[in-house]
């Protein structure tokens, strides 16, 4: 039982991870709240079922197409919605958030309709529904194999893109200074753009496996797993992105055993008391710096 | 090589710069200098771009850049040591470095140079993997002026590199500075310490309030009387 729970909540959390890390490269790079992240993770589901149904794609082309298509729309986002308040107050950044993301929300339900639809489970290879392991009581399908698989495997691939790369040594300086990052030749916009498009494509890829996980996807989705993976970026400290991998994990197997134990009527509420409990005891999160308060 | 014709510029309200006109030659040292918020590392902004020039231009080479973006300044050969240093404090000294090369992309050469910002700074060598923050205020100085070479910059603006630094850290930075400049580079330096610097440069500015109010070869601003008396601290 104990063990089940933490398998569920393994698989959970690296999703919550996977998206979080959206939040916080963007807060790191222009401290703002992507609040569009959300529906950016959202759209990464619809995208990719509609890539299988309406073009016939293979399951993983699908999903690397929706990755693209993601990264894409964060970078629109970005040109769009926020480059033009990069020197305004925060707030209306802020605002400018919420409202695309209520936007981004609202055109998935002119185009896909607002019920919840089911994955395209025909094109989801069949191997993935089945258990891979068992032992003493626990179940472990190849699916959140795959889930945990993938996970690994994208942030493997982002630890190495910041750390070792001449773009991520780059977005990294522009989080410490941007006017220093500027003066080094370092194009800002187009580096703050690139930031969007990696977290965009994660959040992708996350959308895709929590509607296979759950067999359905639906347009407001995105809002619940948004405030979870905000939360996680929370919990590990905002703008830290080893943080956000971390405050995934922790929040998605405390939900799971929050759920299993007291009662899955509380399963939501867990990230919020998260949130919260972060907040008032440790705002600069497990993994974060002390942070003296910029707004 | 470099002009500013009637440089105006703003922070809000406050007019920091009220029509700075001057000219840096090919291979020259030139300073400027003047009192605490007399409008120094405005001016080298505006050069840079960061800070807007509100009215009048700036050319480099025969080139308008007033309005032409940090970046592409920097592309030009226009590299800034700004005041402060403005390291990356969580990057490792290497790293620092390497983002001082950022837009080059001849390995062979990148590698060379940084092994001669570590014979300028052998002390930057020993410390190639620790976190920038973690230097000493001379150490940091000597970073941000090796992470502006890395660069190979064409006009080296450097604003108060002997800024809070040890006296004889000082004159190693100064003669760092000669040692650039007669290797090829322009330098264009702002400074304090006015003495120090008339006495590497070719010629300087003096600045006051947002103006130029006099500006000469560096012996006739050493000679004269009213910059001895406000700027050399003379009676
Ligand atoms: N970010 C800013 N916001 C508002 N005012 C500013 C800002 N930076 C500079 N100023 C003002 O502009 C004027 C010129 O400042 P600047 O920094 O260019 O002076 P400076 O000559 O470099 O002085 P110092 O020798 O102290 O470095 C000053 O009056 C200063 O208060
Ligand atoms: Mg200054």
């Amino acid at each position: 039982m104990f063990e089940q729970q933490l398998v569920n909540g393994l698989t959970l959390g690296v999703i919550y991870a996977l998206i979080a890390v959206g939040y916080t490269m963007v807060y790191g790079v222009i401290e703002l709240i992507n609040f569009a992240h959300g529906e950016v993770y959202m759209l990464g589901a619809f995208f990719c079922v509609t890539f299988i149904t309406a073009l016939g794609m293979p399951f993983y082309v699908a999903i690397v197409a929706a990755m693209l298509c993601c990264a894409l729309l964060g970078i629109l986002l970005d040109v769009v919605a926020y480059r033009p308040l990069r020197n305004a107050p925060r707030l209306a950044a802020l605002i400018t958030a919420i409202g695309m993301s209520i936007f981004l929300q609202n055109l998935a339900m002119i185009i896909w309709g607002s019920r919840a639809k089911p994955f395209a489970q025909e094109a989801v290879p069949a191997y993935l529904a089945e258990t891979a392991l068992e032992w003493s009581g626990v179940h472990l399908t190849w699916l959140q194999i795959f889930i945990l698989g993938v996970a690994l495997v994208m942030m493997l691939g982002l630890y190495l893109i910041i750390n070792k790369t001449r773009i991520g040594t780059a977005m990294r300086a522009l989080a410490q200074n941007k006017t220093a990052a500027a003066l080094m030749g370092i194009n800002v916009n187009f580096v703050i753009s690139f930031t969007f498009a990696l977290g965009s494509a994660m959040g992708a890829v996350a959308g895709v496996l929590v509607a296979v996980y759950y067999n359905t996807l639906y347009p407001t989705m995105g809002y619940v797993a948004g405030v979870k993976a905000f939360a996680s970026a929370v919990l590990g400290g905002i703008g830290s992105v080893p943080g956000a991998m971390v405050g995934g994990v922790v929040l998605g197997v405390a939900e799971a055993l929050g759920a299993g134990y007291v009662s899955s009527l509380y399963r939501d509420g867990v990230a919020y008391a998260v949130l919260i409990a972060v907040i008032i005891f440790r705002p600069s999160g497990i993994l974060g710096r002390a942070v003296v308060d910029k707004a | 090589m470099l002009k500013l014709d009637n440089v105006h510029a703003y922070y809000g309200s406050i007019h920091a710069l009220k029509g700075v006109c001057l000219t840096v030659e090919q291979g020259e040292i030139v300073t400027l200098i003047g009192a605490n918020g007399a409008g120094k590392s405005t001016t080298l902004m505006t050069v840079s771009s960061v800070v807007p020039v509100r009215r009048g231009s700036i050319t480099f080479e025969g080139r308008d850049i007033t309005k032409v973006s940090t970046n592409r300044v920097v592309e030009m050969g226009v590299v800034q040591v700004p005041e402060g240093r403005m390291i990356f404090p969580g990057l490792t000294v290497a790293e620092n470095l390497r983002m001082g090369g950022y837009l080059r992309r001849d390995k062979d050469g990148l590698r060379r140079d940084e092994d001669k910002v570590f014979d300028l700074f052998p002390v930057l060598a020993e410390r190639r993997r620790q976190p920038g923050g973690t230097l000493s205020g001379g150490e940091q100085q000597m970073l941000a002026i090796g992470r502006a070479l890395m660069a190979r910059p064409r006009l080296l603006l450097l604003d108060e590199p002997s800024l809070g630094l040890a006296p004889i850290v000082v004159e190693n930075i100064f003669e760092v500075v000669q040692e650039i400049n007669a290797a090829g580079t322009t330098v264009m330096l702002v400074e304090q310490n006015a003495q120090m610097a008339l006495s590497i440069a070719h010629r300087g500015y003096v600045l006051a309030t947002g103006e130029v109010i006099m500006q000469g070869t560096a012996k006739e601003l050493l000679d004269d009387p009213k910059v001895r008396k406000a700027y050399l601290g003379e009676d």
